[in-house]
């Protein structure tokens, strides 16, 4: 982080963190690797948008959880309840205006699953707020009593939403437009998946924006690298927590969002199933960084896909598999943060 | 550790003046009237279950609870007393049913194939625990639980996916030794008016191995062995200054539970006569085996005991309650929702929590405090 004083000599600009480039040349090496064991290359367009499509839906569950290891040390086990909250949350808007997920109109049907995106995260900040404060706020520097504590809040919240919206599974519409695919020549890309690229890289961009240029941002890398330091320096960092928190369960409730409209029906144990994945990401990444649940989610989504086609019975490990080779050649994962 | 600190002076002061009760439970007694009481009582119903309680349910609830125990106490060696979080407990306890299935549905339904499966369960569990210890243990506790539960959760989809061994979804239906089946008959006259057939040896063979195990497990958390772990669940750092390898103590704490989790899921299997991804592999087993230890008390073998029995008793008989409840504020929105009997886990996940915050150390820890040994 020595270079970090030597950037900032340049006054008007932030200062922003070094790139580490070796694990960004991981994902095109995969992609080129992959090529020649599956063939044809238009199948192998077709796996890897699909692929990224995933790892972007794997990316806006997990960076929430990522950014909250880091800044806070705490390890969020109940993250799952979100995503199945946001995906929950869907029913409040498919409820009074279903029909526009009927009609063939690509403006209603996107401004459908725009609003489906606004309530939901509407609704698991408001969740991320009280499970802050209820559940989590009372166990702060201890990680035992957090992976504990927040199962439990996990149990409650899938119990409670069983009570709220009943046990059975909930199926619910991809709108209209969204559904089929386009063709281009050999290329099949299915519409919706080329939706949650688009989707995934917004936010990601976006999270990238507000992490190095500007103040907000700054702050939290700062409270990442040091709290103490930034709590010296006369800044609330407990407030930065909090609304750290609250963001990362607005992202997971958006990724449930997505998820949901992929499996198209509704469970209070989906948020948690696919949480394995989510731990797989963050792990593969360094916890606690943001750019690294990017590339392990993109990593881990495109070598399911690869692996899945040319020999589908090693899919079902091939992410433990992903995770104990990047866990060989870097223990921390692949963008350690400094301060652990 | 070539030199280990000497123990503390209370400890072996115990020791010496322990008589046989005070062998068998390695030094560590209840320190409570209440519990005491309560464990008694434990112990004497499960034994005397086939003879006190007629039907086949009140036989079944207790050879759950014994199993349970097992799993759970050794759960607690690597919670409560090493201080880490694995979700993978439920893989052993599905290799241990997955062990003596596969031995005595393929090979034959004999006392030596239940040994074979038994052992082959042992090793591989064995071989995983270290596996999984020295990837994830050397860095922080933290990605061990992470990894155990990615990896948990490849062991439960390989098991529903290569049913050509494990029989997917449906599991596996098998036959006992001929000495366990229902129509087997040790005496041809009734004992206390029940008859000793193959069912009440298959419950003592449970019970008694329970037994055992918990017993060895007990010895082992007091050995010092156990004291290190805790050393190092209290303090890591100064655990590892002291000279203490913490990733082979943690990685060793592992492997023996990984092992008595085996062992119960042996006896599980051998008391259904099936075992399936459901029964053993499933991830809710998993929650209610947190929700037993941190009920029950974390850091005391005899928080397995009172949370396992607990908990299985409101799994089976609270819902019943619930149900009555429910039907009685039928009317009033959402509040019948809430107590429907399917909500139990709602109302004992708030326990959890509330036992997390408020007494650490579950209901042991609670009759400890209020009515300490006098």
């Amino acid at each position: 982080m020595s270079d970090m004083a030597a950037q900032s000599s340049a006054p008007a600009e932030l200062p922003r963190a070094k790139t580490d480039w070796l694990p960004l040349l991981l994902v095109p090496a995969l992609g080129l690797l992959a090529l020649p064991f599956v063939g044809s290359p238009s199948t192998w367009v077709t796996l890897t948008v699909a692929g990224l499509a995933m790892g972007m839906m794997i990316f806006l569950m997990a960076s929430g959880l990522t950014l909250v290891f880091g800044l806070m040390d705490i390890i969020n086990f109940g993250h799952g309840v979100f995503i199945s909250l946001g995906a929950y949350a869907t029913l409040l808007v498919l409820g009074p205006l279903g029909s526009w997920a009927l009609s063939d109109s690509i403006g209603l049907n996107l401004a459908l699953l725009g609003l489906c995106i606004l309530v939901a995260m509407a609704v698991t900040a408001l969740a991320g707020a009280v499970f802050e404060r209820v559940i989590v706020r009372p166990v702060y520097g201890s990680h035992l009593k957090q992976i504990l504590v927040t199962m439990g809040g996990l149990i409650v919240t899938e119990q409670l939403i069983h009570a709220i919206w009943g046990a059975s599974p909930i199926p619910i519409p991809l709108p209209q437009s969204l559904r089929g695919a386009f063709v281009l020549g050999d290329i099949v890309m299915e519409r919706y998946r080329v939706i949650a690229v688009v989707i995934g890289l917004v936010v990601f961009l976006g999270m990238q924006l507000i992490l190095n240029r500007t103040r907000i941002g700054l702050l939290i890398r700062a409270g990442v690298e040091n709290p103490e330091m930034v709590e010296a320096l006369g800044y609330r960092i407990r407030r930065l927590f909090v609304s750290v928190f609250i963001a990362g369960s607005a992202l997971a409730g958006l990724g449930g969002v997505m998820w949901a409209f992929y499996r198209q029906t509704l469970t209070a144990g989906m948020g948690m199933e696919v949480m394995v994945l989510v731990f797989i990401v963050i792990i593969i990444g360094g916890l606690g960084s943001v750019g690294g649940c990017f590339v392990g989610s993109i990593l881990v989504a495109l070598v399911a896909n690869y692996v899945g086609f040319i020999e589908p019975k090693l899919a079902l490990i091939s992410n433990i598999l992903v995770m104990a080779l990047v866990l060989v050649w870097r223990p921390q994962g692949l963008f350690p943060v400094a301060r652990r | 550790m070539s030199t280990s600190p000497a123990l503390p002076l209370a400890f072996d002061e115990t020791r010496r003046r322990g008589g046989i009760l005070t062998g068998l439970l390695s030094s560590d007694l209840p320190r409570s009237r209440a519990l005491s009481f309560i464990l008694f009582a434990i112990f004497v119903l499960l034994a005397a279950t086939p003879f006190l309680f007629s039907g086949s349910q009140p036989v079944g609830t207790a050879a759950k609870i014994c199993v349970f125990i097992v799993l759970v106490a050794s759960y607690d060696l690597l919670l409560g007393y090493s201080g880490i979080v694995s979700f993978a407990h439920t893989m052993f306890y599905g290799i241990g049913g997955y062990g003596i299935a596969i031995a005595l549905e393929r090979i034959s339904p004999t006392w030596s194939s239940v040994a074979i499966g038994l052992i082959a369960a042992l090793a591989l569990s064995a071989v995983l625990a270290i596996a999984i210890g020295l990837l994830s243990l050397r860095v922080r506790a933290i990605f061990f639980s992470m990894i155990t539960l990615a990896v948990a959760t490849a062991a439960a989809v390989l098991a529903s996916q290569l049913s050509e061994i494990t029989g997917g979804e449906d599991g596996l239906s098998f036959q006992l030794p001929p000495a366990l089946r229902p129509a087997f008959r040790l005496f041809s006259e009734p004992v206390f008016g029940t008859m000793i057939n193959g069912r009440l040896l298959a419950y003592y063979l449970v019970f008694i191995v329970s037994v055992i195990v918990f017993l060895v497990l007990l010895r082992i958390v007091n050995s010092p062995f156990g004291r290190v772990l805790q050393a190092i669940r209290e303090n890591e750092f100064r655990a590892e200054a002291l000279g203490y390898r913490v990733v082979a103590y943690r990685t060793a704490a592992s492997v023996i539970s990984a092992l008595a989790a085996t062992i119960a899921g042996a006896l599980m299997a051998l008391w259904l006569r099936y075992n399936g991804p459901d029964t053993t592999l499933s991830f809710s087993i998993m929650i209610d085996i947190l929700l037993m230890v941190v009920i029950g008390g974390m850091g005391t073998m005899y928080g397995a005991v009172i949370g396992a029995a607990v908990f299985v008793l409101a799994q089976s008989y609270l819902q019943v309650l619930m149900g009555a409840g429910s039907a009685a504020l039928a009317g009033i929105p959402l509040l019948p929702n809430l107590i429907h009997p399917d909500r139990w886990l709602l109302w004992l996940g708030a326990l959890f929590i509330i036992s997390v915050y408020a007494f650490p150390g579950g209901i042991v820890g609670r009759l400890r405090q209020a009515n300490p040994k006098g």
